[in-house]
């Protein structure tokens, strides 16, 4: 059976071919199709794909349960909003503040892990979670007496990114061919989002990855190994930190505006639920419960108006509402099936059904 | 011979427990050595100091001529002592070559940025972790298990594992915390047979066993505890006739 597979297989630089194609048109059809509005949506999901890694990474390699990555997103996003609008004067190049926005979160990873090390599970939880609540009530209150981050009221006209001169929200012509600012985008989003899902496949099957599993399946015997668990849990939280204050970066250059309102602990818990719907540790599956969480909500929100409309001839839920219902549902529908995510390391679910 | 390892006035106290007091030992290069007690006698705290999973409160080890970094493990295993344990500590998630190449960790050196650029040092160092896992799965005879994740291997492949994931730390000094616990006659002998092969090929060996028969048989040197001091420290036979030890085990008579 596994030789007819094999036959039916494409060899793999045509499979890779046609997913290239696949990812390039993609935006062109959903514009086409489903308008910008989806188009928009469609790059967001790069954005949470790219948090989604990063989070995986503390969650799903090394297992210690992070309740405050959003605090990371911030620190990214504030760092290219403060030193890329009017606030300050500061218009630096793209370049050197996205890897700044990297460093200076891949700094709070470690500020945030140095004195949690001890801790694991519900209390790491409580305290991760306590720490990404700092984070937003300082950047809520950092507008008094001096003011950084001006305070709820946000930082708008925020540079947009600049590649070879050319501003992403402008649409570019090339050959004839009119490319809108969301489909560039897009690809400056998947080119990036594939970096970092590049990094972390190369992590996980490497030393520093063997040692991140070693530690999230009994730190006492990676210890016993030889493995400095204090360093490699740090090196855990600057890397997913990193990846965070990368995403945080784009956002801020991609809505414009930055406020302390768009880091609440509610997408610290959309971005943990992605990890672990998609299947903790996997990256596939990772990626899918990224896409999956924030395509279905919007799904939701533009589907449950016309869908009541046309079955009972008015709305009786306001959408709004019920959006967070059918997906809180099909939270539960997922654990209760699927309990090792959707898209399961394959040793892994392969264990699951044996038991 | 010489000694690799001293132990000099090794204490601990849990409260108010004294779990050890006052042990003092010295292993020599080459043999195998029985650690051996009735139960709670503090011969897995001993370990755990030794290896330094505890901190210690009073003594100190000196191994291979310089002090042993107690309380920080991973520094022990590096200066060259590595362990098993009592209840068997896989990384049960992970393929039993998996496990081997964790082992290799502290003696392999590649970081992030040679992991994410794929290096050629990091691929050449990847290429020789997994041979050196294969080579040492192969040793202890589990190599047709390779691939398993961990937790389906059998009671007697784990406890294989554990020693070459042991061996994959480059020990000089491999401690095992009762390897023959639970296993059966076939288990045991076969057991029996890798630690002297491995004493054969210039590992020194420390041995924790409640099999009585096991470690009169294979142990050139054999120390017992009782209530956390060391009551005798000589070959099998002598230790078997110590009045303290079969008192400690026994009981006193009427």
């Amino acid at each position: 059976m596994s030789a007819g597979m094999n036959n039916a297989r494409m060899p793999r630089n045509v499979q890779l071919a046609l997913a290239v194609i696949a990812l390039a048109v993609l935006p062109f059809m959903v514009s086409a199709g489903l308008g910008n509005t989806w188009l928009r949506v469609l790059d967001f999901a790069l954005l949470y794909v790219m948090l989604a890694l990063g989070l995986n990474i503390v969650v799903g390699f090394a297992g210690l349960l992070d309740l405050g990555y959003i605090a990371f997103y911030a620190v990214g996003a504030y760092v290219y909003a403060l030193l890329a609008s009017p606030h300050f004067g500061l218009h630096w190049p793209v370049w050197a503040i996205l890897p700044l926005g990297a460093l200076a979160a891949c700094g709070f990873g470690v500020v945030l892990g140095a004195p949690t090390l001890r801790l694991r599970g519900d209390y790491l939880a409580i305290v991760t979670l306590g720490f990404g609540e700092i984070v937003r009530i300082f950047m809520n209150n950092l507008n008094a007496p001096v003011n950084i981050t001006n305070g709820p009221k946000g930082i708008a006209s925020i540079d947009p990114i600049q590649v070879g001169g050319h501003a992403l929200a402008q649409p570019l012509e090339i050959f004839g061919v009119t490319v809108p600012a969301l489909v560039l985008t897009y690809y400056f989003f998947l080119a990036l989002a594939l970096l970092v899902m590049l990094a972390g496949l190369r992590l996980q099957n490497s030393r520093i990855g063997r040692a991140w599993a070693a530690i999230r399946e009994d730190e006492m015997a990676a210890k016993a190994c030889g493995i400095n668990t204090r360093n490699i849990k740090l090196l855990a939280f600057a890397m997913g930190a990193s990846f965070g204050g990368l995403a945080g970066g784009l956002f801020a250059s991609f809505q414009e505006f930055v406020s302390p309102e768009s880091f609440s602990l509610m997408e610290s818990i959309m971005v943990l639920c992605m990890v672990v719907l998609g299947g903790m540790g996997h990256i596939p599956g990772v990626i899918l419960g990224a896409l999956v969480l924030t395509v279905l909500p919007e799904a939701f929100r533009h589907g449950a108006g016309p869908v009541q409309q046309a079955v009972f001839g008015q709305v009786l839920v306001d959408p709004e509402n019920l959006r967070m219902l059918l997906f809180g549902l099909a939270l539960v529908a997922v654990m209760l099936y699927r309990p090792s995510g959707l898209w399961p390391d394959p040793r892994h679910r392969q264990e699951f059904n044996s038991r | 011979m010489t000694a690799l390892l001293e132990a000099r006035n090794i204490g601990k106290r849990f409260g108010g427990v004294r779990a050890l007091q006052a042990v003092s030992l010295t292993i020599q290069r080459g043999e195998i050595y029985g650690l051996i007690g009735p139960n709670g006698a503090g011969k897995t705290t001993f370990f755990n100091v030794l290896t330094g999973l505890y901190p210690r409160d009073e003594g100190e080890v000196i191994f291979a001529g310089s002090p042993l970094p107690l309380g920080e493990p991973h520094r022990v295993a590096q200066a060259g002592i590595a362990r098993t344990f009592q209840n068997i500590r896989l990384f049960a998630n992970m393929s039993a070559r998996e496990n081997v190449m964790v082992g290799r960790h502290a003696r392999s050196k590649v970081g992030v940025a040679g992991a994410v650029l794929r290096s050629r040092a990091q691929r050449e160092e990847e290429a020789a972790i997994s041979r050196r896992a294969d080579e040492l799965l192969a040793y202890v005879g589990i190599n047709a298990r390779a691939g398993d994740l961990a937790k389906n291997l059998s009671y007697g492949d784990q406890r294989r594992l554990e020693i070459a994931r042991a061996l994959a730390t480059e020990p000089q000094l491999l401690a095992l915390d009762e390897p023959a616990a639970g296993m059966n006659a076939t288990e045991t002998a076969a057991l029996r047979g890798l630690i002297v092969r491995l004493r054969d090929d210039g590992f020194t060996v420390l041995l924790i066993e409640h099999d009585i028969k096991l470690v009169m048989g294979l142990c050139d040197r054999i120390a017992v505890l009782d209530y956390g001091q060391k009551i005798a420290d000589d070959v099998p036979a002598a230790v078997q006739r110590n009045p303290k030890v079969i008192e400690a085990y026994l009981g006193t008579t009427a």
